[in-house]
């Protein structure tokens, strides 16, 4: 990807945030737009994960997790303000993931599956149980974020929808940047290297354990940030949140959308985000919807959506 | 004195001595071959020196250095760079990108410039781009920059690992059947390369089945058979020595375009 790629990118993300309203029928399509970002900021975070660096996770949702009771808690028991509780987590989610990847990311195979696997089940496990603390499986309110009534003394009126519409579209308009920016850097370089070959990677001087856990701690952030802002506009979260079936959605969304790409990930997160919306049967059937979209997709469209259909559209599919 | 010294180097498989007490030493702008017939052990020793595998016996230093078992990023940045028999390319990266990746000791910079492209990254990826150009051009690769590599031809791919090795700016090269592969005129041309290298003091260790190569530029010639050194010496002395020719003529019918000398 060239910088001028990266730029087009970015372009057709910004005005689809922009204009998308003009076609909205009702204000509920702004909290449907609003899920969609967040879903496509930590899926943007698996893209460098699992498209970049070509590590895998099965407990992302964990840090998501981590980043909504953040913003549950700490403003409750420890005064900060959400902006600060929405950092706080991100720390706490970085700071777990290159503690628990780096004994793991040296291994090599499935072990960072199983691992983070079971992390995430820890995670949702904690906030299930500690009752006291997170309200167990009945969840726990959020406190408000203050800064829609900070514009409205402005004098600028936005509805809950359009905020957190606004909101999540500029926060996911930063995170494609990041991610677009580390693509063609050479952190990006070293990390989609050692995803086509560890062995050239590290005669070329790439610390590998070292690229696969920045990998694995940035998209901890981006789960973790993509978590607080679910929970703020939500203003309530239950442990649902850090569920495994979370993670099995955020990667099947990364998968579908193609893990190569940053816009391909929004896509994902909108086609998976959309369906319950549409057909209200796939709640019901949410398991396994998101095992065959996942099955269908890695036989026929291995690349991902998005990238195939480019690849169709310019002729040279092999 | 010598950059690169082995000694009394082996590695066992299960029961098998893949390689065996094998010594030798590369001085800088010096040539040195490594033959012998398939499965000799001549990867497998590429693998020790550049710290893929850890050898079971023996030592390996570099500039006076002991580094033996060294991680092989810690010997990239001591200076050694090499290429692999069995390609090791970042097939869905460019062309341009897998010479990029060459320089990422001298790109690589804090994350949080890579994140938010500070204006000195920017600055070591713009300069390491034009680097890698001029790599490219010297391996004739300039018009596929910007193809993925996965789609280029086999000698094309050789080539291109060469330009990743060098983007390293090593100072020895392992060079692992870089001729494999390609035609008489690629052949040619890797010939004058890899002989412009040693002229510019870069230390070479070469294996290549390529005899007739092998004698044009060797200063030096290491045969190995089963894992042993054999006979080692001048390109002359080497192919007149009656245990190199019997190694040659007893694997005739695995190798024999290549047993002539
Ligand atoms: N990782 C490995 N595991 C088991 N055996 C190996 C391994 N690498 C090499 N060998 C064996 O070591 C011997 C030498 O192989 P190799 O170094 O590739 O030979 P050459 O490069 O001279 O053709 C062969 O018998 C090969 O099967
Ligand atoms: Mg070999």
């Amino acid at each position: 990807m060239t910088g001028r790629n990266k730029w087009i990118s970015l372009g057709v993300l910004a005005l689809l945030i922009a204009l998308l309203p003009l076609f909205f029928p009702s204000g509920y399509y702004y909290r449907v737009g609003a899920l969609i970002f967040v879903n496509a900021l930590s899926v943007v975070g698996l893209v460098i994960l699992i498209g970049y660096a070509g590590q895998i996770s099965l407990g992302h949702a964990g840090f998501a997790g981590i980043g909504a009771y953040a913003c549950a808690l700490a403003p409750e028991h420890l005064g900060l303000h959400p902006a600060l509780a929405v950092l706080l987590g991100a720390v706490i989610s970085g700071v777990m993931a290159a503690l628990i990847g780096k004994p793991i990311l040296r291994l090599k195979g499935y072990y960072l599956a199983v691992a983070t696997l079971g992390f995430g089940i820890l995670v949702s496990m904690v906030l299930t149980n500690e009752r006291a603390l997170t309200g167990g499986p009945d969840g726990m309110n959020v406190a408000d974020l203050g800064l829609r009534s900070l514009l409205r003394d402005m004098g600028w009126r936005l509805s809950g929808g359009e905020f957190w519409y606004m909101i999540c579209g500029v926060v996911l308009l930063v995170g494609a940047w990041l991610a677009l920016n580390l693509f063609d850097s050479p952190s990006g370089r070293a990390m989609r290297a050692l995803h086509g070959s560890e062995v050239a990677a590290a005669t070329v001087g790439v610390d590998v354990p070292r690229q696969k856990l920045r990998a694995f701690v940035i998209s901890a952030v981006y789960a973790s940030v993509a978590g607080s802002l679910l929970a703020l506009q939500n203003g309530y979260i239950t442990p649902d949140v850090a569920g495994f079936m979370h993670s099995v959605e955020m990667v099947t969304m990364a998968v579908l959308g193609g893990v190569g790409s940053v816009l391909g990930a929004t896509f994902g997160a909108a086609i998976l985000t959309l369906l319950p919306q549409v057909l209200t049967v796939f709640a019901e059937y949410e398991q396994l919807v998101l095992g065959l979209v996942m099955v269908l997709v890695m036989i026929f469209l291995p690349q991902g959506l998005l990238p195939s259909i480019a690849r169709r559209l310019k002729g040279r599919d092999e | 004195m010598s950059l690169l010294n082995v000694q009394g180097l082996g590695i066992s498989f299960g029961g098998l001595k893949a390689v065996n007490d094998v010594s030798f030493k590369v001085s800088p702008g010096e040539i040195v071959s490594v033959i012998g017939p398939n499965g000799a052990g001549k990867t497998t020793l590429f693998n020790m020196i550049s710290g893929v595998y850890q050898p079971g016996r023996g030592s390996v230093s570099l500039n006076g250095t002991e580094v033996t078992g060294v991680a092989p990023n810690r010997l990239a940045e001591m200076g050694l760079s090499r290429t692999f028999q069995n390609l090791q390319i970042f097939q869905e990266m460019t062309v341009l990108d897998n010479v990029l990746a060459g320089y990422h000791l001298s790109e690589r910079g804090s994350v949080w410039a890579d994140l938010l492209a500070l204006p000195g990254m920017k600055r070591r990826a713009a300069e390491a781009r034009a680097g890698a150009r001029k790599l490219l051009e010297r391996v004739r690769l300039e018009k596929a920059a910007e193809q993925v590599a996965g789609n280029l031809s086999y000698g094309a791919l050789k080539r291109l690992e060469i330009a990743r090795a060098l983007a390293l700016s090593p100072k020895i090269l392992l060079l692992d059947e870089p001729a494999a592969g390609c035609n008489a005129v690629e052949t040619e041309e890797i010939d004058h390369l890899i002989a412009e290298l040693a002229a510019s003091g870069i230390a070479i260790l070469l294996v290549e089945h390529d005899m007739k190569l092998v004698m044009r530029i060797s200063n030096h010639i290491v045969v190995l058979d089963h894992g042993e050194k054999i006979a080692e010496g001048d390109p002359a002395t080497v192919s007149r020595d009656p245990a190199v020719i019997a190694a040659y003529l007893g694997t005739e019918e695995e190798e024999p375009a290549h047993a002539d000398g």
